[in-house]
């Protein structure tokens, strides 16, 4: 039965991961702005087409 | 006519969506209200950025009447980009901007896809709530100008006042503290309980095997305790800390809320480790978890504000960043709080005077009406003074400083006491006011309990007084009252009325007097009303008096030529030929005009045969010698504004503060008393009026808008700043009220009522669950797994009852 003292070291062990994930996430400002990210994730990548746009001025 | 007119189909711009008045600038077969809108939708096709428009139709801002030429020039002064830059090297420079105009999923896009627009911006990144614009750029290939001149351009201007230059972040590091404590809290509280689960079910300890297990679930639980008390519960322990201390060095007197919370969750870990390391039973570690878990979402909700409203603006978010200064017969831009005494600046049309200053060249029609709510232009010739916050009309002024901006006549307001000290908020005030009582009260009952104990049963003597101080922790009762203002907070947000914070709910409770600014307030702001009265011949102009009228007012530059022009409404309007036209300062306008001699202005000025009620407004018409009538100007007071005037004259004593001249007065004294009306007030003496009536005894209610108001909003013990938008300038107030819920004023009032009832209702709820509490303390019944039910219950069933009762009232009061 000494499994399950190894059981709950590890589970706890598991739970401290996700409260670094936390910390390093508040620390890192993601809780500052909770509405943006909201809006910013409906939109669709960058179109292909204006790539060669950007290069011919980088020529001029 | 009008029918003709509804039929033709109405041409939106498809930039902004405003209506376009002809299809003259067209484009792709799309059509635009202006140039301006034009550019905009150039600009983005040419960078492929047309998936603006997908996004939302018609997603612009409108570019109408909108002119930047010179108006940045300023920011090619590297001294003065310095103190916008949040930080700066020759490679990369980053910066914050605050964009009003953002207001949509389309903006977010545009303004994160700047980089592509222009080059050598690196990133750009845009937080909507805040409306904050955090741009990198590399400062050799883009110049500062060039960014914001093009932000400018595509219309989201970005705000720039002499407030940019002050950077605070302190609020954020602030929440993010609380933030991280919560979730460590929270993570102890969920692993303390999962360990101590063996316990709720009653371990069997007479089997050999269980009790080792047990000794580690309580070791564990020891650990895991550490971080709630050494970490979570800091703020509490420290702040009982420093309260204490003040009270036996005498500097107050006032028992801090912290000092029983701090007492409960000392002796809650105290008794904890004693169980653990003596008695190797259990402790209340889930309890002790528990409590502080809910004190900090308490303490979390109470910080709640709308953190994209500004409560603090003061003169300088109203004053430009920089002027343009003569020294030493070098032209140059300069920051205006560094503005010396002999400087000579310039102001050109629409700008602001920022210090006072002496005239030296050119002659100034000023509108002062933002900082004294006057309407009528104020005109200063050449060597007179003229003070500071007004805005020049017309020509370039050449000015002589006279005082640096801060102690100008307009800023010497925000020397003034009121500004210098916090506003006391009662939320902490009743709290303390309260946890005397409660702390005296709580050690009493301990130490009669212990007593008795150590006669009848010595050794229940401990286990009680610790059970004692354990639950009659006031958690509940500094739970009912953030989470019901928070509540109510909300709710009021959501009718458009925004609180600074829970205090100011509390503040609007003891109100018994309210004081109303005129301009902006009672009136609606720039809804001057120009209404034609004929003679009796005609009560109407004929079309050609009106192109003839029109042509005269488009000659002139007076604000009220103006406001006769914008009135008249001919479709396709094209001036007449003009001959001759003269302005008489002060007097009139008069003009020959397709061979017609045309005169518009004062009695006098223009022969008039009507006699009666005549003021300023009125401005008389005379056409080729003929009288024809008059066109008077009124301004248009809020829909609604008798009958809340009306209602709130039952339960509050009223009264009425204006910048403006008295005539309105007797319009107004019909629902306000004669002698509480009070005309030509200057800032100052709004703020005297208030801080005398404080001294009366009166908590007074003060509401405003403009910078005039900006004192007594701020001595007043509530002030609530009316706004037509809420995201444009309001000077600094506890309170900003959406113009278009004025009327719901008095609702508001009697809500905030509500919610203090019930916040004492949960008190009183509280308190039963304390007596029931310490009723199985004094006896020493209460178990480990009694206290960590009993303890979260408690603090849940007050939160629930609070929040829930104020929606019900909400719902009740439709609010």
């Amino acid at each position: 039965m000494t499994v399950i003292i190894f059981l709950a070291i590890a589970a706890l062990a598991v739970a401290i991961g996700f409260l670094g994930a936390f910390i390093w996430a508040t620390k890192d400002g993601q809780y500052d702005d909770t509405y943006t990210p909201s809006v910013r994730m409906l939109f669709d990548s960058v179109e292909k087409k204006s790539e060669p746009k950007i290069e011919a001025e980088k020529g001029v | 006519m009008n029918a003709l007119v509804e039929v033709e189909e109405k041409l939106v711009c498809y930039h902004c969506g405003d209506e376009c008045p002809d299809d003259s600038i067209t484009l792709e077969e799309k059509h635009f209200c202006c140039h301006g809108c034009q550019t905009v939708f150039e600009i983005l096709q040419d960078n492929n950025l047309c998936t603006y428009y997908d996004l939302n139709d018609n997603a612009g801002v409108s570019l109408k009447a909108k002119n930047f030429e010179g108006k940045y020039h300023y920011l090619d002064e590297n001294n003065i980009v310095l103190q916008l830059l949040d930080y700066q090297s020759d490679k990369l420079c980053k910066v914050t901007f605050y964009v009003p105009a953002a207001h949509c999923s389309s903006c977010v896009w545009l303004l994160e896809n700047f980089n592509k627009i222009k080059k050598g911006v690196v990133t750009s990144r845009l937080n909507f709530l805040k409306k904050e614009l955090s741009l990198s750029y590399n400062p050799e290939e883009v110049s500062f100008r060039e960014i914001v001149e093009l932000l400018a351009t595509l219309g989201y201007e970005p705000l720039l006042n002499l407030d940019s230059t002050e950077k605070n972040n302190s609020k954020n590091t602030l929440q993010r503290s609380l933030i991280l404590k919560i979730g460590v809290v929270g993570f102890c509280m969920g692993n303390i309980m999962m360990m101590s689960f063996p316990e709720y079910f009653h371990l069997d300890l007479k089997n050999s095997i269980d009790s080792t297990y047990q000794k580690f679930f309580l070791y564990f639980n020891f650990l895991l305790s550490l971080p709630v008390f050494f970490y979570g519960a800091s703020d509490y322990l420290n702040g009982a800390y420093i309260s204490i201390r003040e009270n036996i060095n005498k500097t107050t007197n006032i028992f801090s809320v912290d000092i029983p919370i701090a007492v409960a969750i000392i002796t809650l870990y105290g008794r904890s480790i004693f169980e653990t390391f003596v008695n190797h039973t259990a402790g209340y570690y889930d309890s002790l978890a528990g409590l502080v878990f809910f004190l900090l979402v308490g303490k979390w909700m109470q910080q709640i504000t709308y953190n994209y409203l500004s409560f603090e603006r003061n003169y300088k978010s109203y004053f430009p960043l920089a002027v343009k200064v003569i020294r030493e017969n070098v032209e140059m831009f300069l920051n205006v709080m560094e503005l010396k005494k002999g400087d000579t600046i310039i102001i050109h049309h629409q700008e602001l005077i920022p210090t006072d200053a002496i005239i030296s060249k050119g002659k100034a029609t000023i509108d002062y009406s933002f900082v004294t709510g006057e309407s009528d232009p104020v005109n200063k010739a050449t060597g007179e003074i003229i003070y500071a916050g007004g805005r020049q009309k017309g020509e370039r002024l050449e000015l002589i400083v006279q005082k640096p901006v801060s102690q100008s006549y307009l800023t010497q307001l925000w020397n003034n006491e009121a500004f210098l000290k916090e506003k006391v908020m009662p939320t902490t005030e009743l709290a303390n006011l309260f946890s005397k009582y409660f702390t005296v009260i709580t050690f009493l009952i301990a130490a009669s309990a212990g007593i008795y104990w150590s006669f009848f049963e010595p050794g229940l003597f401990w286990n009680s007084i610790t059970a004692v101080l354990m639950v009659a922790c006031p958690c509940a009762l500094t739970l009912s009252m953030p989470f019901t203002m928070s509540t109510t907070m909300a709710i009021f947000g959501r009718n458009k009325f925004y609180v600074k914070n829970q205090g100011v709910i509390q503040l609007l409770n003891e109100v018994n007097e309210i004081v109303f600014d005129k301009t902006g307030t009672l009136t609606e702001s720039n809804s001057e009303k120009v209404s034609f009265e004929g003679n009796i011949q005609s009560s109407t102009l004929s079309e050609y008096e009106q192109k003839l009228l029109k042509t005269l007012c488009l000659q002139s530059a007076h604000p009220l030529s103006k406001m006769i022009e914008q009135s008249i409404n001919i479709p396709n309007f094209q001036s007449l030929p003009i001959d001759y036209f003269q302005e008489f300062q002060g007097e009139g306008i008069e003009a020959s005009i397709a061979g017609n001699l045309v005169k518009l202005g004062k009695e006098g000025f223009v022969k008039t045969s009507h006699k009666q009620n005549i003021s300023h407004t009125h401005s008389f018409i005379e056409i080729n010698g003929i009288e024809i009538g008059y066109f008077v100007v009124e301004t248009t007071y809020r829909k609604d504004w008798q009958s809340i005037l009306s209602n709130l004259n039952k339960s509050f004593k009223l009264f009425l503060l204006s910048g403006d001249n008295d005539a309105d007065k007797s319009k107004l004294s019909q629902f306000l008393k004669q002698n509480s009306l009070f005309f030509k007030q200057k800032p100052q003496d709004k703020l005297e009026f208030i801080s005398q009536q404080q001294k009366l005894g009166n908590h007074v209610l003060m509401i405003g808008d403009g910078l005039n108001d900006a004192g007594a909003l701020r001595q007043s013990d509530v002030g609530i700043a009316i706004s037509e938008d809420i995201k444009i300038f309001s000077p600094a107030c506890d309170a900003i009220l959406d113009a278009s819920k004025f009327g719901q004023l008095a609702d508001f009032l009697k809500f905030s009522k509500i919610s203090l009832n019930i916040v004492k209702a949960s008190f009183v709820l509280s308190l039963v669950y304390n007596f029931i509490g310490i009723g199985w303390a004094v006896s020493g019944a209460l178990s480990p797994v009694l206290a960590a039910i009993f303890m979260p219950l408690s603090s849940m069933s007050v939160v629930l009852f609070a929040v829930g009762l104020t929606h019900l009232f909400a719902y009740f009061k439709k609010l």
